[in-house]
C-alpha cells in the first residue's frame, strides 16, 4: 500500500515508490538522492513537527511536510 | 621548471573537501571572487619537484545542474576553464549519494580523480569499501582519504599526474544508458549537433543533448543565442519524448536521467564494492540529534548556546574592541597634534581616523562572532538550528536559516547588523537571503540599545525594563511583519525547497575554522574600510559646511570676552568665579555648536525636511539626530546632546540630558512612540547599508535605505496621528 511520505510516524520504515515534484523541488529531491526504491526511516520531527528528517543512503535528510507530499511511499509493517 | 596542471577540486558539502583543499594547499590558499557574484573561489598550490598544479576550490554542490549558484559556477569552471583534472572528494560514509557529483563529472568528460575521505569513519561503522574494485569498474582512480590528518593527500596528486600524462588533455565523456525511452533520442540530438556544430566549442554533443532532456535554463538560453533554429529543434524533439515519457511512465525525462545515473551507481556498488550496506543503521550523530533537537530540550539548548555568542562576542569582543578605539583615539590624537588647527585637522581626525577608526573597532567582534559561527557550521549544529525554527519563520515567508542573522544583528539588544548581514552568506535562496538582509537591521543593536536606554530612562524611569523588553519584541514582530511583506511583493515567489542534509556533527579543525573565519575578516576590513572612508567624509563635510558666517563667530567671541570682563565684578571666592565662568564658557560654546550644526547642510537638511516629519511629530533636535545617526546610530545621543547644548558625554551630564529631555513639553507619548519606532527602522547605519551593497548589489541596499525609510515613517506618523487623537 502507498501513502504520501507525509503520514509516515518517527521511527516508521518505509521505500520510496515515486516522486511527483518537477521543476526546482523535483530536481532537489533527487540530486539529493530521494529517487524511487530508496530505503529510508523517520527519525524525527523539529519541535513544531515540520520538517520531517529521514535516514537514508548513509546520511539524515529533512524536508518541510508541504514538500513530503510529492512523495509516495510504501511504508514497512 | 617542471609542468604547470590546472586541477579543480570538487565534492558535496560537508564531505571534506575544503579540509582536503587546505590539506593540500597549507598557506598558499588565497580567495577571491568569481566575477560579479559572491561565490568565494579559492586558489591554491601545490608542488613536487615534477609539477606544479594550481587548484581551485569549487563551491560545494550536490550535483551539476543550474538550480542554484553554485552549482552552475563548478559546471562553469570545469565546461569553460577546463582543468587537466578534477579531484571529486567523497564522503565514503554515503558513498552512493556521493558517487551522484561524480557521475556527471564524468558525463562532461572532466579527467576525473575520487578522494574517498572519512575511510577513518567507515572503518570504525565495520564498513568495507573495495576501493580498487571501484577504481576498476568506474574507470578512474580511487585514493582512500583521512582528510582531517592529510592521509592521502600525496597520492591524490600522483593520480593527478597519472591521469594528465595518460589523457594528455584529451576528454572522455562517459556515456551511460539512460533507456530504451531516452537513448534513441539522445543519440538523434547528438547526431543533429554535430552536424551542425552546435555549441560543440563549448560543449560534448552527448551531454549537451542529456542537458537538453533535462531543460535545463542555462544552456537552453545559450542555444537559443547560439543558433536560434538549432534550439527550436531541440526543444521539439524535448516535448515529443517528454510528452511520451509523461503519457506512458507519468514522469518526467529529467527523473528518468537521475534514476538511471543512480541505477549506474547501484549496479557498481551492488558488485562487491561495498561489503556491507546498513544505510539505516543509528550513528552517533543521531544519538546526539535526539537531544539537540528534542522537542522541548532542542529550542530551549539553542537559545542557551545563542545567548552565549552573543554573550562572548560582545563581552570578550569589548575587551580587543576597546584596544582598537584607543590605538584609534591615539592615532587620532597624535594626528591631530601635529597638524595645524583648521578644516584640515577636522577632517583627518573627525572624518578619516574617527570614522574608519570606528569601522575597525568592530573587526574583533566579527573575528570572535565569526570564528564561532564558522565552528558551529562546521561542526553541523547551524543546519539543526534550521531546522528546528523554519516552520516558524515560514509562515513570515522567511528560511529557517533566518534566525542567525536576526540574532546577531540584536535581536538579543547589543548585536550589530554588519556581522548579522554578513551571516545571511548561510541562506542559500536569494528571495529569502534579500528579506533578511533587508529586515535583519531592524533589530536593536548595540547603538540603538544606547539610544533607547537614554530615552526610555527620561520617559519611562519607572519601568525601564519592561519597555525595553516590550522594544525588543517590537523590534522581532516587525523585522518579520516587514520580511512577509516583502515576499507578498518586490519578493514574491514559492518559498524555497527546504530539502536538506542534517550532516554528521564533527569536530572541525582548527585550522579550517582559522583559515575561513580569516577570508571573512579581511574581506571586511579591506572592503568595507573603502566605502567607509568615503561616506565618513561626507558625513564630516555635511556636518561641518557650510560654516558660520565670520560675523557670527564673532557674535560668539565677543560674548566670551564680555564674560571674561564682567567676572571681575562677580561676588564670590576666586574658585566659585573660576567655576562660574567656566560653566558660562561652556554654555556658549554649546550655543555656538547649535547654531553651527543649524547652520551647516545636516541642520539645514533638518529644517527642510521639518515640514514632512512634523506629521510624525519629530522634535526639531530628534530630527538631525536622525540624519547623523545614519552614519552610525550612536551619533544620535551625542547629536541630541549637541542639540540640546548640553555637556560632554560623561555620566553626570548625561543624566541631566535625560532630565531635559524628560522636561521638554514637545514630548508627549505619541511623540515619544512614534520616535522609538522610527529609530528602530528608518534606515540600516551606513556601514550597515555598505555591507548590504556588497552583500547583494546597490540596487538592495538603496531599497533598504528608501523602503524601511518609507515602513518606519508611515508607521510613525500613524503612531502620532492616532495617539494625538485619542491622548
Amino acid at each position: 500500500m502507498s501513502v504520501s511520505l507525509r503520514t509516515m510516524k518517527k521511527d516508521q520504515k518505509g521505500v520510496v515508490v515515486s516522486v511527483n515534484a518537477s521543476g526546482e523541488l523535483g530536481r532537489r529531491i533527487r540530486d539529493m538522492g530521494l529517487v524511487p526504491g530508496t530505503e529510508f526511516m523517520v527519525v524525527g520531527r523539529a519541535p513544531l513537527e515540520d520538517p520531517v528528517a529521514l535516514r537514508m543512503k548513509g546520511f539524515t535528510l529533512t524536508l518541510r511536510n508541504n514538500e513530503a507530499d510529492f512523495i509516495v511511499v510504501a511504508p514497512e509493517d | 621548471m617542471g609542468k604547470e596542471y590546472f586541477v579543480a577540486v570538487s565534492g558535496q558539502p560537508n564531505c571534506g573537501k575544503s579540509t582536503m583543499f587546505n590539506a593540500l594547499t597549507g598557506s598558499t590558499a588565497r580567495v577571491g571572487n568569481y566575477p560579479g557574484i559572491t561565490v568565494d573561489r579559492t586558489e591554491g598550490r601545490y608542488c613536487t619537484p615534477d609539477f606544479c598544479a594550481n587548484l581551485v576550490d569549487l563551491p560545494g554542490t550536490y550535483s551539476l545542474t543550474s538550480y542554484s549558484m553554485e552549482e552552475v559556477v563548478a559546471r562553469n569552471v570545469i565546461v569553460d576553464e577546463k582543468p587537466d583534472v578534477v579531484i571529486n572528494m567523497l564522503d565514503a560514509t554515503s558513498l552512493e549519494r556521493s558517487l551522484y557529483l561524480a557521475v556527471q563529472f564524468m558525463e562532461i568528460g572532466v579527467p576525473v580523480v575520487l578522494g574517498l575521505n572519512m575511510m577513518d569513519e567507515v572503518r570504525k561503522k565495520g564498513i568495507r569499501i573495495d576501493s580498487k574494485k571501484l577504481s576498476e569498474l568506474m574507470g578512474v582512480p580511487v585514493v582512500e582519504c583521512i582528510a582531517r590528518r592529510g592521509v592521502g593527500k600525496e597520492e591524490l596528486m600522483e593520480s593527478v599526474q597519472q591521469v594528465v600524462e595518460a589523457t594528455e588533455g584529451e576528454w572522455n565523456p562517459v556515456n551511460i544508458s539512460y533507456g530504451h525511452d531516452l537513448d534513441p533520442v539522445i543519440e538523434e540530438m547528438t547526431v543533429l549537433i554535430k552536424e551542425n556544430e552546435f555549441m560543440t566549442d563549448r560543449y560534448d554533443p552527448h551531454w549537451l543533448a542529456v542537458k537538453y532532456l533535462e531543460e535545463d535554463e542555462i544552456v537552453m538560453k545559450n542555444g537559443q543565442k547560439a543558433d536560434p533554429q538549432m534550439a527550436v529543434q531541440m526543444e521539439e524533439k524535448v516535448q515529443t519524448v517528454s510528452a511520451h515519457i509523461q503519457k506512458t511512465l507519468n514522469t518526467y525525462p529529467e527523473a528518468v536521467l537521475a534514476d538511471y545515473r543512480y541505477g549506474f551507481i547501484n549496479s557498481i556498488l551492488k558488485q562487491g564494492v561495498i561489503s556491507r550496506e546498513d544505510n539505516l543503521r543509528f550513528d552517533a550523530s543521531d544519538k546526539i540529534d535526539l537531544v539537540l533537537t528534542h522537542k522541548f530540550l532542542g529550542p530551549v539548548i539553542m537559545l542557551l548556546i545563542m545567548y552565549s555568542m552573543f554573550y562572548i562576542t560582545f563581552n570578550v569582543g569589548a575587551i580587543p574592541q576597546g584596544w582598537v578605539e584607543a590605538g584609534f583615539a591615539w592615532f587620532s590624537n597624535t594626528v591631530g597634534s601635529l597638524l595645524p588647527d583648521g578644516l584640515l585637522r577636522s577632517m583627518v581626525t573627525s572624518g578619516v581616523i574617527d570614522g574608519v577608526g570606528a569601522v575597525m573597532g568592530f573587526t574583533p567582534l566579527i573575528l570572535i562572532m565569526f570564528a564561532m559561527l564558522v565552528f558551529l557550521e562546521d561542526l553541523g549544529y547551524m543546519a539543526r538550528v534550521s531546522y528546528m525554527v523554519d516552520r516558524v519563520f515560514r509562515s513570515f515567508g522567511l528560511h529557517g536559516m533566518s534566525i542567525m542573522p536576526f540574532i546577531m544583528s540584536g535581536g538579543l539588544p547589543g548585536g550589530c547588523a554588519v556581522p548579522g548581514v554578513m551571516t545571511c552568506r548561510t541562506l542559500r535562496s536569494p528571495k529569502e537571503r534579500i528579506a533578511t538582509i533587508i529586515t535583519a537591521p531592524f533589530m536593536i543593536c548595540g547603538a540603538k540599545t544606547t539610544a533607547y536606554l537614554m530615552l526610555v530612562r527620561a520617559f519611562y524611569p519607572d519601568n525601564a525594563t519592561t519597555v525595553m523588553f516590550g522594544l525588543v519584541l517590537i523590534s522581532w514582530l516587525l523585522a518579520l511583519c516587514f520580511g512577509r511583506l516583502l515576499r507578498w511583493t518586490a519578493l514574491k515567489g514559492e518559498s524555497t525547497p527546504f530539502v536538506m542534509e542534517l550532516p554528521p556533527y564533527r569536530i572541525p579543525t582548527l585550522h579550517g575554522v582559522a583559515i575561513h573565519t580569516w577570508d571573512r575578516v579581511w574581506e571586511y576590513v579591506k572592503k568595507a574600510g573603502t566605502v567607509i572612508l568615503a561616506i565618513s567624509i561626507l558625513m564630516w563635510a555635511l556636518m561641518t559646511f557650510p560654516q558660520l558666517p565670520a560675523e557670527r563667530v564673532a557674535a560668539f567671541e565677543a560674548q566670551r570676552v564680555q564674560v571674561a570682563e564682567q567676572s571681575v565684578a562677580w561676588s564670590g571666592t576666586a574658585e566659585e568665579k573660576e567655576a562660574k565662568v567656566k560653566q558660562v564658557l561652556a554654555e556658549i560654546s554649546y550655543n555656538e555648536g547649535e547654531a553651527a550644526l543649524k547652520h551647516s547642510y545636516a541642520g539645514r537638511m533638518s529644517e527642510a525636511i521639518s515640514p514632512v516629519t512634523d506629521v510624525a511629530g519629530f522634535p526639531w533636535q530628534a530630527n538631525v539626530a536622525f540624519i547623523g545617526a545614519f552614519a552610525a546610530k550612536e551619533v544620535f545621543v551625542s547629536t541630541m546632546s549637541t542639540a540640546y547644548s548640553l555637556g560632554e558625554e560623561d555620566p553626570e551630564e548625561a543624566l541631566s540630558l535625560t532630565e531635559k529631555i524628560a522636561a521638554d513639553k514637545a514630548w508627549t507619548t505619541p511623540v515619544i512612540w512614534s520616535v522609538f519606532i522610527f529609530l528602530m527602522v528608518y534606515v540600516p547605519c551606513m556601514v550597515t547599508v555598505a555591507v548590504i551593497a556588497r552583500e547583494t548589489n546597490w540596487k538592495w541596499a538603496t531599497f533598504s535605505v528608501f523602503g524601511s525609510l518609507t515602513f518606519g515613517y508611515s508607521l510613525s506618523v500613524i503612531i502620532y496621528q492616532v495617539g494625538s487623537l485619542l491622548m
